[in-house]
């Protein structure tokens, strides 16, 4: 589903990303950990083609980045730190605004459906401006999910949560990942990211230092897991 | 830090050559107008403005080779033409405000197109170098300096014709220094043609030691700061 | 599915069509901005009044010219603030994200960036007129108006796009933007001049030509380039 060859980043003369080898299978859920600075945010900025790859070749559901960036984002949900909302338009507008801008067919019941799914039906009428973090976070996913792609990006979705907020968005996640989709997560909470995902992926410094499916942590611990791949 | 290479050399000693030998002509070659001495700041006005328009044009070309390619060298072309232009435009207006002085006893001649576009070249060039300072990634940086240079070089021409437009319906009678000023009185003789001929080559020969000189600069430029990020990592 | 409703000429328009819809809808929702720029079009209007002691001779000479110095003032205002609301929370990356041509996003936010201008221009018209005794409803003057402030409003949301970016923000359009748009000021100064004291059109022509290659010329750049301006 995404396979990621060579990928180099450069910003001006400081190099980001330096040859990153990256493939995920349709379905799966990857966790990319990762101290500060390691090039996490950088990297999924590259595969939610916001930014363009220094050299590299990378492949999203059989589209080629960047030249077929277009065709690759009708695929592509994607969930940054920013909640990409408009704090003056209501809940419904704001779908309804994404909906518009993905050529989404029959948008109200659709709509309606991705309200339901992330619990903000009953506060549709209500400015985004009045909605919690919290809440903002769960519209942010409803607006990335609404044109059903096959590929979601999520970039620390659980910055700045408290708690209940915290378990609703497991909730909204694991129904996000569970038709089918292919997930990629960046997070700092291993204990979240343990629970959701099916592969753990170590970005240190540029490069992936390790990458490890669940089933084959068994009795370690993730965390002595991740602090080993830091020091290596 | 490569030393200047021997052509650099070279064009340093042609250039304050031939500096010196155009000052001579000027004050010693060319006769002494009829409209008396100041005419003399012509010669050195018109050369300034000519290498002004020349790093004008070496920034557009630069600003859309950037575009295209996105070589960072183009990014050091394109500053260095810039800054280049907008000091010797400076010097040029400065020097067509004090001739305006002399002959027509003012400072600032607004039915003046050419003067009045060069100020306004000034500006565009102001609000570059503003726009650089702002911004602290250098590949958005060159991206964002690129489309102004675009931008602005495109509506350069485009104000000129517009003020002389404007002129032409409200002070019809109103000469622009430059192409006239050649036809007219103003060089008279052959010595005075050849010495104005004169200047403009040596401008233009200063104009590519100078930007030769500060593209190396900028050049060094990227050096160090890689450099230090290297050291920062 | 790909029926004739998801070309990507209809999707093109759909994008355009839904950015202006959501500019005027928060826009009207909230009128933060129209008051804003309203009442400091009105205090630019009292200040030249004291400014320039407009007697009734001089007053009629001089009236284009305070239009258009309003004008271009206000518009940085309406500008800068539409641009802001993308950057301030991250809307543009969710713009960024819609598979739909870059170029849409400029035209979406050119034209409700326009709508904006005639708007304001549309009201200040009338109230010029009153407190002056000036009859301004003369054609000439509105197709002069409207052509200066489309060439205005393509090259001020190009630069707005860069200048929301930097560090100094809200300073650098003006200076940015007002020595690019000089021929609009010249050409559309003596247009509107013309127009207010019935020269025949013929006379006007040159200026009218002028704003119109003016026009085209830098919708066609700044669409072209707007690409450099969004994309990392």
């Amino acid at each position: 589903m995404i396979e990621v060859h060579k990928l180099i980043k450069r910003f001006g003369l400081k190099t980001v990303l330096r040859g990153i080898e990256f493939k995920v299978q349709p379905g799966e859920f990857v966790a990319l950990l990762g101290p500060n600075g390691s090039g996490k945010t950088t990297f999924l900025h590259i595969l939610a083609t916001l930014s363009k790859p220094s050299i590299g070749e990378i492949r999203i559901a059989g589209f080629q980045l960047p030249s077929q960036a277009s065709s690759v984002r009708q695929q592509l949900g994607v969930v940054t730190h920013q909640p990409l909302l408009y704090g003056d338009l209501t809940a419904e507008e704001n779908l309804l605004f994404y909906g518009r801008m993905y050529a989404i067919p029959d948008i109200g019941n659709r709509i309606a459906e991705v309200l339901g799914m992330i619990g903000l039906f009953a506060r549709r009428r209500d400015l985004v401006r009045t909605f919690s973090r919290g809440m903002q976070q769960r519209l942010a996913i409803g607006r990335a999910v609404l044109h059903n792609p096959d590929v979601m990006l999520f970039d620390e979705p659980y910055t700045g949560l408290d708690q209940d907020a915290s378990t609703m968005l497991d909730d909204v996640l694991q129904t996000v990942a569970s038709h089918g989709r292919t997930v990629v997560m960046t997070s700092h909470d291993l204990a979240r990211a343990e629970d959701l995902a099916t592969r753990f992926d170590i970005l240190s410094r540029g490069v992936i230092t390790a990458s490890i499916h669940r089933e084959e942590l068994g009795q370690d611990n993730l965390l002595s897991f991740y602090r080993q791949a830091l020091t290596e | 830090m490569q030393p200047q290479p021997l052509a650099l050399k070279v064009l340093n000693i042609a250039s304050a050559v031939l500096l010196a030998i155009a000052t001579g002509m000027v004050f010693f070659y060319a006769q002494l107008a009829e409209s008396g001495p100041a005419q003399r700041i012509f010669y050195f006005h018109v050369a300034n403005a000519w290498v002004g328009m020349l790093g004008f044009l070496a920034a557009a070309v630069a600003s859309v080779a950037y575009l295209r390619t996105h070589d960072i060298k183009w990014d050091v072309v394109e500053l260095a033409a810039i800054e280049i232009s907008l000091v010797f435009f400076f010097i040029a207006i400065m020097l067509g405000s004090i001739w305006a002085k002399a002959e027509w006893n003012t400072w600032w001649r607004w039915e003046d197109n050419r003067l009045v576009t060069a100020a306004i070249m000034e500006m565009i060039y102001f609000a570059y170098m503003l726009l650089r300072q702002g911004i602290e990634d250098s590949d958005r940086r060159a991206r964002f300096s690129a489309v102004y240079a675009l931008v602005g070089s495109l509506s350069v021409p485009i104000t000129f014709m517009s003020i002389r437009w404007a002129n032409a319906l409200f002070h019809p009678l109103v000469i622009s220094t430059v192409s006239d000023a050649i036809k007219t009185p103003f060089l008279a003789t052959s010595e005075m043609k050849l010495t104005f001929f004169f200047c403009l080559f040596t401008f233009s020969v200063i104009f590519i030691n100078l930007i030769w000189h500060r593209i190396r600069l900028g050049n060094l430029e990227q050096k160090v700061e890689q450099l230090k990020l290297k050291v920062m990592q | 599915m790909h029926s004739k409703k998801n070309s990507p000429v209809r999707n093109f328009f759909r994008a355009v069509g839904a950015i202006i819809w959501k500019d005027l809808s928060t826009e009207f929702r909230s009128r933060e901005l129209l008051s804003a720029v309203l009442i400091f079009a009105l205090l630019v209007i009292l200040i030249f009044n004291f400014a320039l002691e407009l007697d009734v001779k001089t007053r009629t000479s001089v009236t284009s010219g305070v239009l258009w110095v309003t004008f271009a003032f206000a518009g940085t205002i309406g500008l800068n603030r539409s641009m802001a609301v993308e950057k301030d929370r991250g809307c543009l990356e969710g713009l960024l994200l819609a598979p739909v041509d870059r170029s849409a996003i400029y035209f979406g936010k050119a034209i409700s960036n326009l709508a904006f201008m005639l708007i304001i221009e549309a009201i200040i018209l009338p109230v010029y007129s009153l407190l002056y005794n000036t009859n301004l409803f003369n054609l000439g003057l509105i197709g002069v108006i409207l052509l200066g402030s489309v060439g205005y409003v393509a090259v001020g949301t190009l630069l707005a796009s860069m200048a929301v970016q930097t560090r100094t923000r809200d300073v650098l359009l003006p200076i940015l933007l007002f020595p690019v748009v000089i021929p609009i000021m010249i050409a559309a100064v003596k247009a509107s001049n013309g127009f207010l004291q019935g020269i025949a059109i013929t006379e006007l022509m040159p200026y009218i030509n002028l704003l119109l290659v003016y026009d085209v010329i830098f919708i066609a750049v700044a669409f072209m380039v707007f690409d450099y301006v969004v994309e990392e």
